[in-house]
């Protein structure tokens, strides 16, 4: 899977935790979760557990505190789909 | 401030109508909202009926922002959504205006917080899952769950309570309201109560064998307050929710008024005497009938219609001889007096509220809401009272002064005095 599809994957992911679907459809390696697309840190989680269940991965605490922007979250969910392979 | 308390909005998600209008419509018409529940008749139950409001949960996409009403799961909570912000914007406001309301707060209560979210996390805390549980499940299992999402959708900046007193919630979360109001503490206060029977809430009430369970097949006819067959109440969920403003505000702001609240009172019989967790002490019931009529500044003579608790259990009797007596009026000359619990049965913490937005509506419309399933009225009520003051059919009637009570498990009482607005 490229980080193309993965990212617009993550497009569909973030889709229920922001308002901003203007910042959200141009989003890009940079943009950051709470200060670009306005999610409420505590929904951090939850975007977290609905992209483990999309991509049928774990992502571990640590790898989680990682996240932060579009392109971290890109490649840990690389990393963790290639950990399973 | 005028240091008169009126009603300028309702909301309400009942058994037998979601909506003021459908609310209305069926208790002008002796609708009945008590419906079997396969489910029940699986689980063993003695009763198999209960008061289920017809609510579609996705219409709180029309409340909510998009991002507010994905992580929310509970019914609970939901109803007191679709109440609150219907009663807010029926009093002429608007949702999102982007204002902190300072002079407005809050007053919701409930008995039991979310079950649904209770129950998610019970099963995935024991099957290890626990961090599948998402940010979302604490705010619904607070017990302030219901007050901080309306709070939050209203913008509501003064006082913000949640109350809890069993089946006395609701009135005593208007009372309260009315109180703070009143004593110029707040300008407006949202007020309600809201409840949600799941199976275990319902399961554990059918055990203490109050519940009616001879009218399994016929479920509308299953609540039946007064009647000499009521053999116990039918558990009911939904809503109730007032705005209640100081006079001068609403005026100022051109606000429909649709009654106004002249007084209440609460109290306990502290389980003494006849009360116990699960009966009133008369004495106390007594006290809080007199106390309210005194705060309200009306005599017994003044009133044109009791809505009581009558729940169809054995308590009904003593309900009606506890009236008297606080009234002093008996046989013909005992008030009107009718029971909304017929139609949708026992809201336990949501009946105060949604028969107090019947009550306002009676007032309104000036009519007495039917006491439905009351053609066999039990001998020893109208021993107490002529059974014309228990209507069976509506009646069209000029309705000055309601005067409404509801009594709690550990004898909680709470009685609240309504009239007409007049200038």
């Amino acid at each position: 899977m490229s980080r193309q599809e993965i990212l617009d994957g993550l497009k569909t992911v973030l889709g229920p935790y922001t308002m901003d679907k203007q910042a959200l459809n141009s989003m890009n390696d940079e943009t950051e979760f709470i200060k670009d697309l306005k999610i409420n840190s505590a929904n951090l989680i939850d975007i977290i557990i609905d992209a483990e269940e999309r991509y049928n991965i774990e992502i571990d605490a640590d790898s989680a505190e990682k996240i932060h922007n579009a392109g971290n979250c890109i490649d840990v969910i690389m990393e963790k789909m290639k950990e399973k392979s | 401030m005028s240091g008169r308390v009126v009603v300028t909005g309702m909301g309400v998600v009942a058994p037998n109508g979601v909506g003021v209008p459908a609310f209305l419509h069926a208790i002008e018409n002796g609708i009945s909202g008590i419906k079997f529940i396969p489910l029940y008749k699986d689980l063993h139950f003695n009763c198999q009926v209960c008061g289920v409001p017809d609510f579609d949960f996705s219409h709180l996409k029309d409340y909510l922002s998009e991002v507010t009403f994905h992580g929310l799961k509970g019914s609970t909570i939901g109803y007191a959504i679709k109440a609150a912000a219907d009663a807010w914007l029926d009093a002429g406001n608007k949702l999102y205006d982007g204002k902190v309301h300072w002079e407005t707060g809050c007053v919701f209560g409930n008995s039991v917080a979310d079950t649904e979210a209770m129950k998610r996390i019970i099963s995935l805390v024991d099957s290890k899952q626990s961090r599948k549980l998402g940010s979302r499940m604490v705010e619904q299992l607070m017990n302030s769950g219901s007050t901080a999402y309306i709070t939050g959708l209203l913008g509501l900046g003064n006082r913000i309570i949640t109350n809890s007193s069993a089946c006395a919630t609701g009135s005593q979360a208007v009372l309260m309201g009315y109180e703070y109001i009143k004593h110029g503490m707040a300008k407006r206060m949202l007020v309600g109560s809201n409840e949600y029977i799941d199976n275990y809430i319902f399961g554990a009430f059918d055990a203490m064998r109050i519940l009616s369970r001879k009218f399994n097949d016929t479920p509308e006819k299953a609540s039946r307050p007064m009647s000499a067959t009521a053999g116990g109440f039918i558990p009911g969920s939904g809503a109730g929710a007032l705005v209640l403003e100081d006079l001068d505000f609403a005026l100022a702001r051109n606000a429909t008024i649709y009654a106004e609240v002249l007084g209440g009172a609460t109290n306990s019989g502290a389980q003494q005497g006849t009360g116990s967790m699960t009966s009133p002490n008369a004495e106390g019931v007594v006290h809080c009938i007199t106390d309210a009529l005194h705060n309200a500044n009306i005599e017994p003579k003044d009133i044109d219609l009791v809505s009581g608790h009558l729940t169809a259990t054995i308590a009904d009797k003593m309900e009606i001889e506890n009236w008297s007596v606080a009234l002093n009026r008996k046989g013909d000359n005992f008030p009107l007096t009718n029971s909304l619990k017929s139609m949708i049965g026992h809201c336990l913490s949501a009946a105060g509220s949604i028969e107090i937005v019947g009550v306002i509506l009676q007032i309104m419309h000036q009519f007495v809401h039917p006491n439905i399933n009351l053609e066999d009225p039990n001998p020893d009520i109208i021993n107490i009272a002529s059974a014309e003051s228990f209507p069976v059919k509506k009646i069209n009637k000029n309705l000055d002064i309601v005067v409404k009570a509801n009594f709690g498990f550990g004898d909680v009482n709470a009685c609240l005095v309504f009239s007409k607005y007049k200038k």
